[in-house]
């Protein structure tokens, strides 16, 4: 990774809500890069994630609206029953094509279309998940010289979408949640 | 940094579609990039092209070929009874108010291969109104509209689509609007009784109708600002006085200059109402 980075997304399925509370909890209100955030949810759910992550986190956390700009200060979370791209332009466009491995929000679409925006300046966390969803996203991150990195299996409340990832990507970085919080935290500049 | 590669990707695409419209008409302009671009990639792995180049000599000499590859790249993914609050919400807020009238017109645009048009048909004769009620179920793909018009679903999808019906205040044994045979199911005929099917292009063609509600769910979400634009003003345009507007549950007409003649009925919902 040579750039600036500019946009941070990070997947997670089974466990993977407590796994990003505990690495966006510390960031500071202000944090400099915006934050994108596709989980695997139940369909049709009506749930109130948003609620959820804003009661614990400084940032503030929005389900994300069709077009909305892309702003630093922010966690967007995919809504529930849509995918997510990033448009040239630094704004959100939905779809709700067909579902990508069983799921919709799929993380491996995020990822791509982040990759293809935004080059080497993004960075992919894929967290806990019993999905292979999200590794060949990552894969595709970590080709055009994004940051790749993978929650310690051995931490992960689930392993297999960590595992899935490591087995296909030799040379993403494996960490610790504690160690991935602390480099996000380096990467601010106020 | 953005690679080459992509930059090529997204000039040869600008291209093609520019040579689509020469030769086909059909005007992918207005539409967000983002998907298009997608789409047009699953089509070439799916087909198993290496590039736009050989994607350009079958397009442009066989046309099942191009409404084939239409096909795919208008995304024609549906479900019935999606968002069940949708439909409950339709079913106590909008319903009864269109059965004051006599004779009621309706507009789904862009039906796709029905599965809504078949949910609203249901939720219409639960109500006591599909007999009184034509549907106008428009879509830009000639291909969708004969399967939407034959109503034949894979029965794979039934338990969830069941749960759906229950969900959005289903009244009768879901699987008495349909008959199963060899893993397909076929709803009755009787609910498309009074439905029109017809072609129509939301990018290019006009109005053609009134009404007095208006379908359109997670069509929008495909087109660019302008285009969103455009449509909403088509929408305006093809609505009664007080006319009713069902959106998709992420797609909003705040933001678009007709808003101010709309108050929502339902804001969670998508569910807007023309105020004269």
């Amino acid at each position: 990774m040579t750039a600036s980075p500019k946009l941070i997304v990070i997947g997670g399925s089974w466990g993977g809500i407590q796994a990003s509370l505990q690495i966006l909890q510390q960031l500071p209100p202000d944090y400099s890069i915006p934050i994108v955030l596709v989980l695997h949810q139940l369909r049709n759910n009506e749930g109130n994630l948003q609620q959820v992550y804003q009661k614990k986190i400084k940032l503030r956390a929005v389900e994300i609206e069709e077009k909305e700009s892309i702003n630093s200060g922010y966690v967007y979370l995919a809504p529930t029953n849509y995918h997510v791209l990033i448009e040239n332009d630094y704004t959100f466009a939905l779809d709700d094509s067909e579902l990508e491995n069983y799921s919709r929000p799929s993380i491996d679409v995020t990822f791509t279309s982040a990759a293809d925006v935004f080059g080497d300046q993004v960075i992919g966390i894929l967290l806990s998940g019993a999905s292979k969803d999200g590794s060949s996203g990552l894969k595709y991150i970590f080709e055009k010289q994004g940051k790749a990195i993978v929650q310690n299996p051995e931490e992960a409340e689930v392993d297999t979408m960590p595992q899935a990832a490591i087995d296909l990507i030799p040379g993403c970085s494996i960490m610790n949640l504690t160690s991935i919080q602390a480099f996000l935290l380096s990467l601010h500049v106020s | 940094m953005k690679h080459s590669s992509e930059i090529l990707f997204e000039q040869d695409v600008e291209s093609l579609l520019k040579d689509i419209h020469l030769q086909y008409g059909y005007d992918f302009n207005g539409y967000a990039r983002a998907s298009v671009y997608r789409r047009i990639k699953r089509f070439l792995a799916h087909k198993h092209l290496n590039s736009l180049q050989e994607l350009r000599a079958p397009l442009f000499a066989d046309s099942f070929f191009f409404e084939n590859f239409l096909q795919e790249v208008t995304v024609n993914v549906t479900e019935m009874f999606r968002d069940p609050s949708f439909f409950l919400s339709l079913r106590q807020h909008v319903l009864p108010i269109l059965s004051t009238y006599p004779f009621i017109k309706i507009w789904d645009a862009g039906c796709s291969t029905g599965e809504e048009l078949f949910s609203l048909a249901i939720l219409l004769k639960e109500e006591g109104l599909l007999e009184r009620t034509k549907i106008y179920a428009t879509d830009i793909n000639q291909k969708v509209l004969k399967q939407a018009k034959e109503g034949i679903f894979s029965a794979k999808h039934m338990p969830a689509y069941t749960a759906a019906y229950y969900a959005a205040g289903g009244k009768q044994e879901f699987s008495s609007y349909y008959t199963s045979n060899y893993g397909s199911v076929k709803f009755n005929s009787s609910l498309v009784k009074n439905v029109v099917f017809y072609p129509h292009n939301l990018a290019t063609d006009s109005s053609f109708n009134e009404f007095h509600l208006i379908l359109c769910r997670n069509v929008l979400i495909y087109f660019g600002r302008e285009l969103q634009e455009r449509v909403f003003n088509l929408f305006d345009e093809s609505l009664v006085s007080l006319g009713y507007l069902g959106l998709g549950k992420k797609e909003t007409l705040s933001m678009s200059g007709i808003s101010g003649n709309y108050m929502a009925v339902d804001k969670n919902n998508r569910i807007y109402r023309k105020q004269n």
